[in-house]
């Protein structure tokens, strides 16, 4: 369960870490300026298991792997979106950052609100306002991904196949 | 049921007669591509993965382009991850300041991609090469590694947009005009997940630096990739530039979509019709005609990136300057895209027409377009770039503005010291 940040539509990658910060590759330090550009108290607010509910075409911008990287790194469990970017998507489920798309859950969870999602399922519960959203569940291809932890894992068992 | 052109050089690359949209896959890799900036975090990706030597040492491509020159310590520190891992891994294609260009500029003009080549980057604006019939698209850096290791990488089949262009640019008008109205016409995220297919019978009057310009900015859309028809112009420009190892010999295959081909929606653009366009701050699509971008003063001008930093470009921003000056007050900043780019500057006279002009004219790199280094904003300033973002904080401050433009008008722009048109002058 976490609390809810909100934020509008085409939430780009330039935002969630700008590129004055991609000096680095440890997830801690670009945790540190993590959304700085629209909230600049998001990195000393944000706790473990919270929650970014935000419009449309989420993570659209560069193909920088930090953003999801920061993202996860701050703490936060999961990204509610109608849409996200196709990079970002990717690059979420490959480096194993939760995602979960519902245009239902983005109209009506509000910033602050407690909510409790299930990755499995898709089912999200606005516990503050006593409401079960359903997300689209994943295709099989993307579930096996998540269930093999994400790319690395499914890589390395692909190459000991392949040998 | 038919194909796409996307789709058909993925079913190829899949080893299958026949793929649909939304169908999962996995795709051989011709080139695999990644930068200063995402080919670290690829590097520890690939180790994590247990794998030891790349799939193909002429196929995995390495550019330090975005902060080099190295700007500082940890940008020297990113650069040196790169080059050790091409040194152990004995990868032909690396390129180093000195012969290193924006990488999306440079490996058309060495010929590493080639039409219906299937390709991806750690970079999203890898699209670009959909120009010369290819199917490339960005990816992370995460799946830059898998493809190191293995040549290969899972795509969902998208569905396609097509673009019937028809009719001819009027004077000035270029291809970053055409692609900036499109975006304008169908936002930021009209074709996510999608291709976006350009063909027609206005394709001829569009020059290879055009559609690169074009296929570039097909992200800036949300799509997938974007790829045009092969026509004469595309074959000589791979004639032109062919790939001088001759150990990675590189076969064209053109592909053209079924007569039955499905398309989501086809637009008809009539490129007579088509404007000076200019995106404003802060989204790509919000986008205006010359006409309507009214008195904005601006403290700086780009020209440069992956997507305005072709001989074309540099050639139509001489022709505005020659024998002009940078307002007062104003920064004007010329990046060639690669040094073979540099180097025909510099013979024929362009680069003294810049310098002249009071240009700061520089080696390549990314350098501002990602607000690295060599011209970042400062609070409250505005800059016109030839660049394809213009998000919150790209080139500097928070509080700093880019507008995006052609090389026609961010060099007249530069004259007037506000938004305007070389016709303006
Ligand atoms: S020029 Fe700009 S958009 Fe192109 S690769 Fe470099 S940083 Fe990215």
């Amino acid at each position: 369960m976490g609390k809810v940040f909100k934020y509008g539509e085409n939430v780009d990658t330039d935002v969630i870490i700008p590129a004055r910060h991609l000096l680095t590759t440890d997830p801690d330090a670009l945790a540190k300026h993590c959304m700085e550009d629209i909230d600049a108290e998001f990195a000393d607010k944000v706790r473990e298991g919270d929650i970014i509910v935000a419009g449309k075409n989420f993570g659209c911008g560069s193909s920088r792997e930090h953003a999801p990287i920061a993202i996860k790194a701050s703490g936060v469990s999961c990204v509610i979106a109608p849409t996200f970017a196709r990079i970002f998507y990717r690059n979420s489920l490959n480096t194993g950052m939760p995602i979960l798309e519902s245009e239902e859950a983005v109209q009506k969870i509000n910033a602050g609100d407690e909510v409790e999602v299930n990755l499995k399922t898709g089912e999200i519960k606005n516990i503050t306002k006593g409401e079960t959203y359903q997300a689209e569940p994943f295709p099989e291809f993307i579930q096996g991904l998540i269930d093999n932890n994400g790319l690395v894992n499914y890589t390395n068992q692909k190459l000991k196949e392949d040998e | 049921m038919g194909m796409t052109m996307t789709q058909k050089i993925l079913a190829s690359h899949a080893g299958l007669k026949e793929v649909k949209a939304g169908q999962f896959i996995e795709a051989d890799l011709d080139i695999v591509l990644a930068n200063d900036i995402t080919g670290p975090v690829a590097i520890k990706e690939f180790r994590k993965m247990g794998a030891e030597s790349i799939f193909d040492k002429n196929k995995v491509a390495l550019i330090p382009d975005h902060f080099t020159p190295n700007k500082d310590i940890k940008a020297a520190e990113q650069s040196k991850v790169l080059r050790q891992f091409a040194v152990e891994q004995n990868i032909e294609n690396y390129f180093e300041v000195g012969e290193m260009g924006i990488e999306h500029v440079l490996l058309p003009e060495k010929g590493l991609v080639v039409a219906g080549d299937a390709v991806i980057g750690a970079d999203s604006h890898t699209c670009t090469y959909g120009a010369l019939g290819a199917f490339s698209t960005g990816i992370g850096s995460t799946d830059m590694a898998a493809g190191m290791a293995r040549g290969k990488a899972w795509f969902k089949v998208p569905s396609a947009i097509k673009f019937e262009l028809v009719g001819k640019p009027s004077k000035w008008v270029s291809g970053k005009d055409v692609i900036l109205h499109i975006i304008g016409m169908i936002g930021v995220d009209g074709a996510l997940y999608k291709s976006m297919e350009f063909m027609g019978s206005g394709l001829k009057h569009l020059s290879m630096d055009d559609r690169f310009t074009m296929a570039n900015m097909a992200i800036e859309a949300g799509a997938k990739n974007g790829i045009f028809l092969v026509d004469e112009k595309t074959e000589e420009y791979m004639k032109e530039h062919k790939n001088k190892n001759k150990a990675f010999k590189k076969k064209i295959k053109k592909y053209e979509p079924d007569q039955d081909a499905v398309y989501d929606e086809t637009f008809v653009i009539d490129l007579s019709k088509i404007r000076l366009t200019i995106s404003f701050p802060h989204l790509p699509e919000n986008t205006k005609t010359i006409d309507e971008a009214g008195n904005i003063k601006i403290d700086q001008v780009i020209i440069g990136s992956c997507t305005n930093g072709r001989m074309e470009d540099m050639k139509i921003a001489a022709k505005i300057l020659k024998g002009k000056k940078a307002a007062k007050n104003m920064r004007l900043i010329i990046i060639p895209g690669t040094q073979d780019i540099y180097l025909e500057c510099v013979k024929n006279g362009y680069a003294e027409i810049f310098i002249k002009a009071g240009a700061v004219f520089s080696t390549p790199t990314c350098g501002p377009c990602l607000g690295g280094h060599m011209g970042i904003l400062a609070a409250g300033e505005r800059a016109v770039a030839t660049t394809n973002r213009n998000f919150v904080g790209r080139m500097g401050h928070v509080d700093s503005e880019v507008y995006l433009a052609s090389p026609a008008v961010a060099a007249a722009s530069a004259v007037a010291g506000k938004i305007a048109g070389p016709e303006d002058l």
